[in-house]
C-alpha cells in the first residue's frame, strides 16, 4: 500500500496509460479524446486515476496468471492422437489446494478494499472550504441550469469555474438538483459522475488544475434527448473568471427603444420559458437568455452558437435536437429575422 | 359402410393431426415438453432481441447517424434489455432446468406438473404482453408504441408525467405476469429437488447441476418478489394516485432503484448459476475427470447465493448514498469475487490431468472460462466505487455485463444446447456446423465486446442514440458494429444446425458422450415416464460406477 499523500508512485504507469489511450484515440481519430478518464486534471479525477492504476495492476496480474494456467492446461491436457483410450486418473479434490486458492483471493480482496475505502473517504468526506466557489447545477430535460448563489449569476449548459492552483486551492463545490427526471453530471477529466435526482440533493466537487474547456455529457438516461444533453466546463484563470462573473451579473444590454425582435419575444410564448434579466421575460422552464451570446453553443451543446443555427433552432428545434421540449415557434420569416437579431444583442 | 367405420379410427391412431399434436403440446404437463416449450419460446425471443441489438449497432456505426430516430432507439434498448433478460435468459435456463433436473435426480416429473405448465404459460403471456405494446400502447387512436424507459425503468421517468400513454403499463404488466411464472417455476424446482430425489441420492450426492439450480431457484423466490412488489407500487402510482416514486409529491426515486436492484443483482446470479451448472456438467465429461472439489463447489454456490443478496447497491455508487454506504457495498461486492474465483480454479483443476476432447460443447465451455475470467476482473474494477464513478453507466459497463451474459452465460448455453441436443431430440447435431458456429460467434463476440470497453474509458455514456464526432469513439464503434454481423452469422449457423440435425441428424443413442449422470441412462429422447425403473445411486456419478465396477466412485466419496 502506498503511503498516504505520496502521489508520484504511479507516474510510470500513468505515462503508459496516457500513451496507450493517446495511441488508442489516434488509431481512429486525429485528436486525442477530450473525455479520456485516464487524463485527469482535477483532484477527484486524479484520486480515481491513482486507484484505477492499482486496481488495473492487481486485476492485470490475476489475469496473466490465470490466463496462462488455463491456456497451459487446455493445450497440455488435450486428448492426443495416440491416446490409449483409458480414463485419466480420477482426482476428487484437495483441501490444501482449495484452502490456498481461497486465502490468496481473500488477501487480494482485503488489499483492494483498503485502497478503495481510502479514496472514497478522500473524495466524499471533504468539508467545503470557505473560499470554495459554490454552484447549483439543476438538471432539466435536456439541458443544464447553473446558479451561483453568492453572486446571483444564472446561466445554462456552459459552466465557468476558476482554475485551482496547488498553493491557493479554490475548489468548486456543486450542489446537484433535478427538476424532472434523473440525470448524471459527468466530466471525465475532472471527476467521476454524480447523479441529479429529483427530491434527493447531491453534491460533488472539482478543483481543475489547468485552464481549458472540458467536455462531458449527461450519463443517466433521462428521456428522448438524453444523447444531446452535453456538458462544457470552462476553467479560467481567476481574473478571467471574476471578469466573467461581473459580466454575467449585468442585466441584458438593451437599446433604449424596444426593438421589433424584443417585441416578438415578449408577445409570443418565448417569455413563458425564458428569462432575459431587465425585461418582462422571467420564465424558468428553459435556459436563461440574458447573456446568450456569451455562450459558444446552443441547445445544450448540440449546435454552435451562430446566427444561422439560432434561426434554425427557433424555426424548428427538432431539426437540431428531435425530442427537445422547445416548441417550433411558427413565426413568419420577418419575425424570425427580428427575433434572431434581438437575441444577437444579448451579450 | 363397414370398411369406412374400420378405416377411420385406425388412420387417426397412426398419425395424429396437426391440431391434435398442437393440443397435446398446449395442455402438456410433462416436464420435458414444458422444458422444450420454454427453450423454443426463448429462441424466438432471442432472434427478436438480436434484431433490436442490430438496429442499435447500425445506428451507432458512425457519429450523427440517422438510421433511426431517438424515440425508436430508446424503445430498442428498452425492449432489447427487457426481452433478453426476462424472455430469453430466464425462460431458456428454466427450460433446461425443467427438462434436466427430474432426469438427473431420477424422478419421473417435477413435483407440481400443473404448476409447471402454469409457470410456462404465465411467462409466455408476459412476453406476448410486452410485444403487444407495439399495437396497443397508445390505445386505439394512435400508432403503436413500445416502452422506452430503459430496462431498469428509473423513476420518475415512468410516472404519468414523463411516460404518457400505456407503453410503461405494458412493460410493468409484462414483468408482473412473467414474474409470477418465474416464482412458481422456482418453487417447483426447490420442491422437486428436496422431495423427489431417487433412492441413495443424498443432497451431497446430487449432480452439481441440481445444486446450482436449487440455489438459483431460491434466489428467484427472494429476488423476483421485490420486483413484483415494485411493479405493483408503480401501477398504484400511475393509476390510483399513490406517491411511492412521485418525487413531486415527496416520493423517492431512489426507493425504486433499491427495489429494482435488490432484484437486479441477484438476477445476475439467477442467470449465471445455471451457466455454472452447465459448465460443471460438461467440463468434467469432456476432460474425462470427476469435478474437482465437489463440496467446495457446493459451498461456493451457497456462498454466492447469500452474498449476492447484499451487493445490489453497487449499481448505485453514483446516486449519492454517502461514503459509508458506498464502502459497505464495496466490500460485499468484492467478497463475491472469492467464491466465484474458487469456481474458476476448480474447473481449471478438473481440466488439469484430464484428456480434453474438443467437441463443440467443450469449445464453448473453454471460451467461457477465459471470458468469464475477464468479465469477473472487470467486475472487480467496478466494485472499487471511485473507479465506478468513472466507469458506471458508460460503455465500459455495457461491455462488462455483456461479457458476463454473452461471454459467460450464452456461451455455456450454446454448450448446453449441443451437449443435451442428442438427449432431447434423439439425433446427433452436425459437428462441423457446430464448430463453424463456435468460431463465427467467438470472433463476433470479441470484436464487439472487447472493443466496446474502450469508448467507455473515453467517456461515452450508454443509452445515447448518437454521439459527437471528435471524441475518439468513432473507430471503436465501427469495430463493435462489425462484430455484430459475425455474431449474426454464428446464430444462423446455430439455428440451421438445430433444424438440420432435428430432421437429418444421425441417431444419437442413449449415451453419446460416455457421460456419468442419470439422464444418459435412459432413451434419447426419454419416454414420458423417464425411467422404466427408478434408479438407485451410490455416488455422484452413477453411470461411472456402472461402467467401472472395479473402481467405483462410492469408494472415495
Amino acid at each position: 500500500m502506498r503511503p498516504r499523500g505520496s502521489t508520484n508512485w504511479y507516474v510510470p504507469g500513468s505515462q503508459i496509460l496516457v500513451w496507450g489511450c493517446a495511441a488508442a484515440t489516434a488509431f481512429g481519430d486525429t485528436t486525442p479524446s477530450p473525455t479520456n478518464i485516464f487524463a485527469p486534471v482535477s483532484t477527484p479525477a486524479k484520486s480515481i486515476f491513482g486507484l484505477s492504476l492499482f486496481v488495473l495492476a492487481v486485476t492485470g496480474a490475476i489475469f496473466l496468471v490465470v490466463f496462462t494456467l488455463l491456456l497451459y492446461s487446455v493445450v497440455k491436457f488435450r486428448k492426443r492422437k495416440n491416446d490409449d483410450g483409458r480414463e485419466p486418473p480420477q482426482v476428487y479434490g484437495s483441501n490444501q489446494v482449495e484452502l490456498a486458492w481461497t486465502v490468496v483471493p481473500v488477501l487480494v480482496v482485503v488489499a483492494l478494499f483498503m485502497a478503495t475505502a481510502r479514496v472514497i473517504a478522500d473524495v466524499q468526506k471533504i468539508a467545503r472550504p470557505d473560499n470554495a466557489i459554490e454552484v447549483i447545477a439543476i438538471g432539466h430535460q435536456f439541458w443544464w441550469e447553473y446558479r451561483y448563489p453568492a453572486t446571483g449569476v444564472v446561466t445554462a449548459n456552459e459552466l465557468h469555474v476558476p482554475v485551482s492552483d496547488a498553493s491557493h486551492p479554490t475548489p468548486t463545490f456543486i450542489k446537484l438538483l433535478s427538476v424532472d427526471t434523473d440525470h448524471s453530471f459527468w466530466i471525465p477529466r475532472l471527476a467521476g459522475k454524480t447523479d441529479l435526482i429529483p427530491n434527493h440533493p447531491n453534491r460533488m466537487w472539482i478543483d481543475p488544475h489547468e485552464t481549458g474547456v472540458y467536455l462531458g455529457q449527461c450519463a443517466q438516461y433521462c428521456g428522448t434527448q438524453h444523447a444531446k444533453m452535453l456538458l462544457r466546463v470552462y476553467v479560467q484563470s481567476r481574473a478571467d473568471f471574476d471578469r466573467w462573473i461581473q459580466q454575467q451579473r449585468q442585466p441584458a444590454a438593451l437599446a433604449d427603444a424596444v426593438s421589433p425582435g424584443q417585441r416578438v419575444f415578449e408577445t409570443t410564448a418565448c417569455l413563458n420559458c425564458h428569462t432575459v434579466a431587465g425585461t418582462v421575460a422571467n420564465g424558468r422552464f428553459g435556459p436563461d437568455l440574458t447573456h446568450l451570446m456569451s455562450r459558444d453553443t446552443i441547445a445544450a451543446g448540440a449546435a454552435k452558437n451562430t446566427p444561422e443555427n439560432l434561426r434554425q433552432w427557433i424555426l424548428n428545434p427538432a431539426a437540431i435536437k428531435p425530442g427537445s421540449l422547445m416548441p417550433a415557434m411558427q413565426l413568419s420569416d420577418q419575425e424570425l429575422d427580428a427575433l434572431t437579431a434581438y437575441l444577437e444583442t444579448l451579450r | 359402410m363397414s370398411t369406412e367405420s374400420i378405416a377411420w379410427p385406425s388412420t387417426t391412431a397412426a398419425s395424429p393431426s396437426f391440431v391434435d399434436r398442437l393440443h397435446e403440446w398446449i395442455v402438456t404437463v410433462d416436464h420435458k415438453r414444458l422444458g422444450i416449450l420454454y427453450i423454443v419460446y426463448a429462441l424466438i425471443f432471442l432472434v427478436i432481441g438480436g434484431v433490436e441489438a442490430t438496429v442499435m449497432r447500425i445506428q451507432l456505426i458512425r457519429p450523427h447517424n440517422d438510421f433511426v430516430s431517438p424515440e425508436v432507439f430508446n424503445r430498442m434498448f428498452t425492449m432489447h434489455g427487457t426481452t433478453m433478460i426476462f424472455f430469453v435468459a430466464m425462460p431458456v435456463l428454466f427450460g433446461f432446468a425443467n427438462y434436466l433436473i427430474p432426469l438427473m435426480i431420477g424422478a419421473r416429473d417435477m413435483a407440481f406438473p400443473r404448476l409447471n405448465a402454469f409457470g410456462f404459460w404465465m411467462t409466455a403471456f408476459g412476453g406476448l404482453l410486452l410485444y403487444f405494446s407495439l399495437v396497443g400502447a397508445n390505445g386505439l387512436y394512435g400508432a403503436g408504441n413500445a416502452p422506452d424507459v430503459g430496462w431498469f425503468a428509473y423513476a420518475p421517468l415512468t410516472s404519468q408525467t414523463f411516460s404518457v400513454g400505456h407503453s410503461t403499463d405494458f412493460w410493468t404488466l409484462a414483468l408482473l405476469v412473467s414474474g409470477f411464472g418465474s416464482i412458481s417455476t422456482a418453487i417447483n424446482i426447490v420442491a422437486t429437488i428436496l422431495c423427489l430425489r431417487c433412492p441413495g441420492m443424498t443432497l451431497a450426492k446430487m449432480p452439481l447441476f441440481a445444486w446450482l439450480n436449487f440455489v438459483m431457484a431460491g434466489l428467484v423466490i427472494l429476488a423476483v418478489s421485490p420486483l413484483t412488489a415494485a411493479q405493483i407500487m408503480l401501477l398504484l402510482d400511475r393509476y390510483l394516485g399513490a406517491h411511492f416514486f412521485d418525487t413531486q409529491a415527496g416520493g423517492s426515486a431512489v426507493i425504486w432503484m433499491h427495489f429494482f436492484w435488490i432484484f437486479g443483482h441477484p438476477e445476475v446470479y439467477v442467470l449465471v448459476l445455471p451457466a455454472f451448472a452447465f459448465a460443471s456438467e460438461i467440463i468434467p465429461v469432456f476432460s474425462r475427470k470427476a469435478i474437482f472439489g465437489y463440496p467446495v463447489m457446493v459451498g461456493a454456490t451457497v456462498a454466492i447465493g447469500f452474498i449476492s443478496m447484499s451487493v445490489w447497491a453497487h449499481h448505485m455508487f453514483t446516486v449519492g448514498m454517502g461514503a459509508n454506504v458506498n464502502t459497505f457495498f464495496v466490500i460485499s461486492t468484492m467478497a463475491i469475487a472469492v467464491p466465484t474465483g474458487i469456481k474458476i480454479f476448480n474447473w481449471l483443476a478438473t481440466i488439469w490431468g484430464g484428456k480434453i476432447e474438443f467437441k463443440t460443447p467443450m469449445l464453448f465451455c473453454i471460451a467461457f472460462l477465459f471470458q468469464f475470467l475477464i468479465a469477473g476482473l472487470t467486475g472487480v474494477m467496478m466494485s472499487a466505487a471511485p473507479f465506478d464513478w468513472q466507469l458506471g453507466n458508460s460503455y465500459f459497463v455495457v461491455a462488462h455485463f455483456h461479457y458476463v451474459i454473452v461471454g459467460g452465460i450464452l456461451f455455456t448455453l450454446f454448450a448446453a444446447f449441443y451437449y443435451w441436443f442428442p438427449k432431447m431430440s434423439g439425433k446427433m447435431y452436425s459437428e462441423p456446423l457446430g464448430k463453424l458456429h463456435f468460431w463465427l460467434f467467438l470472433i463476433g463476440f470479441h470484436l464487439t465486446f472487447d472493443f466496446m470497453h474502450v469508448p467507455g474509458l473515453l467517456g461515452m455514456p450508454r443509452r445515447i442514440y448518437t454521439y459527437e464526432p471528435g471524441r475518439g469513439w468513432d473507430t471503436w464503434n465501427l469495430i463493435v458494429t462489425i462484430g455484430v454481423f459475425f455474431q449474426t452469422a454464428g446464430i444462423l449457423a446455430f439455428l440451421g444446425n438445430l433444424l438440420w440435425s432435428y430432421y437429418r441428424g444421425k441417431a444419437a443413442g442413449s449415451d453419446p458422450w460416455d457421460a456419468w449422470t442419470l439422464e444418459w441412462s435412459t432413451n434419447s429422447p426419454p419416454p414420458a415416464y423417464n425411467f422404466a425403473v427408478i434408479p438407485t445411486v451410490k455416488s455422484r456419478r452413477p453411470l461411472w460406477d456402472l461402467k467401472h465396477p472395479d473402481d467405483p466412485d462410492w469408494k472415495y466419496e
